[in-house]
């Protein structure tokens, strides 16, 4: 029978799938992919703030999280430098010194490939509780700041002048990305998370004939992506973050084969 | 300019600076029920700043806005980016505006003459198109002012004169005021009852003339001259060229109308 260790990967995987994919429906809309992989990157950190300060790295990954979203929303208002120079910085800088940060601490250094590439196979019951809790919180805020988050993303000062709380969704949206970082980090690592939010989200995209369809299907692509990638990774014996990343590709190039078949046999 | 009846919206004494540049100065302006205004003046003469600062997305640096209280603002904005990426009909976008029922789209997209285009991508439609979309958006909220960031923005000509025939039918039939932009000193709709022109400071305000008798815009236009109009008008001022107020008669300056 399955393993359960393997069930609670998949169980992971999936929940991590569910939310990944409508958060990242707006990192493809507000083409914010670079701002993504920045905090991915950065939260490297976390991992070993979270280790020095004895709480979970889940949490601390979190915490360093939201500090940069909410440091990169603020460098950005300010506007000397261009948005993707900024990133890039806080990106760079923030994996340089996790980097360091980790191999200075006893007891973190021989875990290095699996903060940066996850260990799908290795999370315990108290991972899932994470997943599905943060996953879930994610989801519902999302839902929440639905409607403002739409509007101001097709045009915002528009949605200004009807009066929505603007600057209010936009916060709570950075916060949202921050916590399907630290939620996914266990599971593709920090080097391919941004992968997870924009690649069902472009896949879903070919399909999608409106906004909430898109988001609906970027869930059922991830949850495609990472079934197939566990699999794959479980009967290849290949690293498993990196499996269900290539997956997720391979979905992604078959949707668009797919949906522009009928278009190209029509010819 | 002055009337018994309180206005819409009003500015008084407005003043914006931007990275120490002055943007607007000292304007004065008010938009009355039932009353169409042009805002014209050339590229970077403030105009967008200006409605900016009247909508509240910008807080001015000196002078206020005053609204009627509880206004309504439909707005149609200058730029609007669209990108395939997003899936949206013409019909989701204008839901985006707040909670409103099918049948009230559908109804604003009739009344603007864009019924057809419900179930088009929003990404896909025409200029002419798009901006009778916008305008639908802007009527959603039941506006009692109409604040349209040039509403003919890649409109061919004749395409140009159905929008602003629609504007001045709106205006009538909802008896809404109207502030409108244009960046075309040559191009303003007859039935506008007060043309502000605009840089930086107001240089002159009045109504415009219904009919032109420039040769060359009646062999641009032809019959369709007649429902537009081109606003003659003289300056008391001219402007150096870093853009400082001259009084009429200094070196270098002369008298100009704009035509």
């Amino acid at each position: 029978m399955i393993e359960d260790f393997l069930l609670r990967a998949a169980l992971g995987a999936i929940g991590l799938a569910l939310v990944a994919g409508p958060v990242g429906c707006f990192v493809v809309w507000r083409r914010m992919a670079y701002f993504g992989d920045s905090l991915a990157h950065s939260a490297l950190l976390g991992i070993a703030l979270g280790f020095l300060l004895g709480i979970d790295p889940t949490l601390g990954v979190a915490a360093t999280a939201i500090v940069v979203a909410l440091l990169m929303a603020g460098l950005q208002l300010r506007g000397r430098l261009a948005g993707d120079t900024l990133l890039g910085i806080l990106a760079h800088g923030g994996l340089a010194f996790g980097l360091i940060a980790i191999g200075l601490t006893q007891g973190l250094r021989a875990d290095l490939f699996a903060y940066l590439f996850g260990d799908v196979l290795a999370i315990g019951a108290r991972d899932l509780a994470w997943i599905w809790i943060g996953g879930g919180a994610a989801l519902l805020g999302l839902a929440l700041i639905w409607r403002p988050l739409l509007a101001l993303t097709v045009h915002e000062e528009l949605a200004r002048a009807e009066g929505k709380q603007v600057a209010l969704a936009k916060l709570a949206y950075l916060l949202l990305i921050a916590l399907v970082v630290a939620v996914a980090m266990k599971i593709v690592g920090v080097l391919l998370v941004t992968a997870l939010l924009i690649i069902p989200a472009a896949a879903a995209r070919a399909l999608a004939r409106s906004p909430e369809g898109m988001a609906v299907l970027a869930a059922l692509m991830g949850v495609i992506a990472v079934l197939l990638g566990l699999a794959a990774s479980w009967w290849l014996d290949t690293p498993s973050g990196p499996t269900i990343v290539a997956a997720a590709t391979i979905v992604f190039f078959a949707t668009a084969i797919v949906s522009g078949l009928p278009s190209a046999l029509r010819r | 300019m002055h009337r018994a009846e309180a206005s819409l919206i009003a500015a008084e004494g407005v003043s914006l600076a931007l990275g120490g540049r002055a943007i607007l100065d000292g304007i004065n302006l008010s938009v009355h029920s039932g009353e169409i205004v042009t805002l014209i003046g050339p590229n970077g003469a403030g105009k967008t700043s200006l409605v900016r600062v009247l909508l509240g997305l910008v807080p001015p640096d000196r002078g206020r806005v005053l609204r009627k209280p509880g206004l309504r603002v439909g707005y149609v904005p200058q730029r609007m980016d669209r990108d395939p990426v997003l899936p949206l009909d013409a019909d989701r976008f204008l839901a985006l505006a707040g909670r409103t029922s099918a049948e009230r789209r559908r109804a604003a997209l009739e009344e603007v003459g864009a019924g057809h285009v419900a179930r088009q991508p929003f990404h896909a439609l025409s200029g002419g198109e798009l901006q009778r979309v916008l305008l639908a958006r802007a009527l959603l909220c039941d506006p009692d002012l109409l604040v349209l960031d040039e509403p003919v923005r890649g409109v061919d000509v004749g395409g140009q004169i159905a929008l602003y025939d629609l504007v001045d039918k709106i205006r009538k039939t909802r008896r809404c005021g109207v502030l409108m932009v244009s960046h075309d000193l040559h191009l303003v709709m007859a039935a506008t009852d007060q043309v502000i022109c605009l840089n930086t400071h107001i240089c002159c305000a009045g109504r415009p003339e219904t009919v032109t008798r420039h040769p060359e815009y009646r062999a641009l236009f032809g019959t369709a001259a007649e429902r537009l109009a081109v606003y003659v008008h003289h300056h008391d001022h001219a402007h150096a060229l870093a853009g400082e107020v001259l009084p009429i008669g200094d070196a270098g300056t002369h008298p100009h109308e704009h035509r």
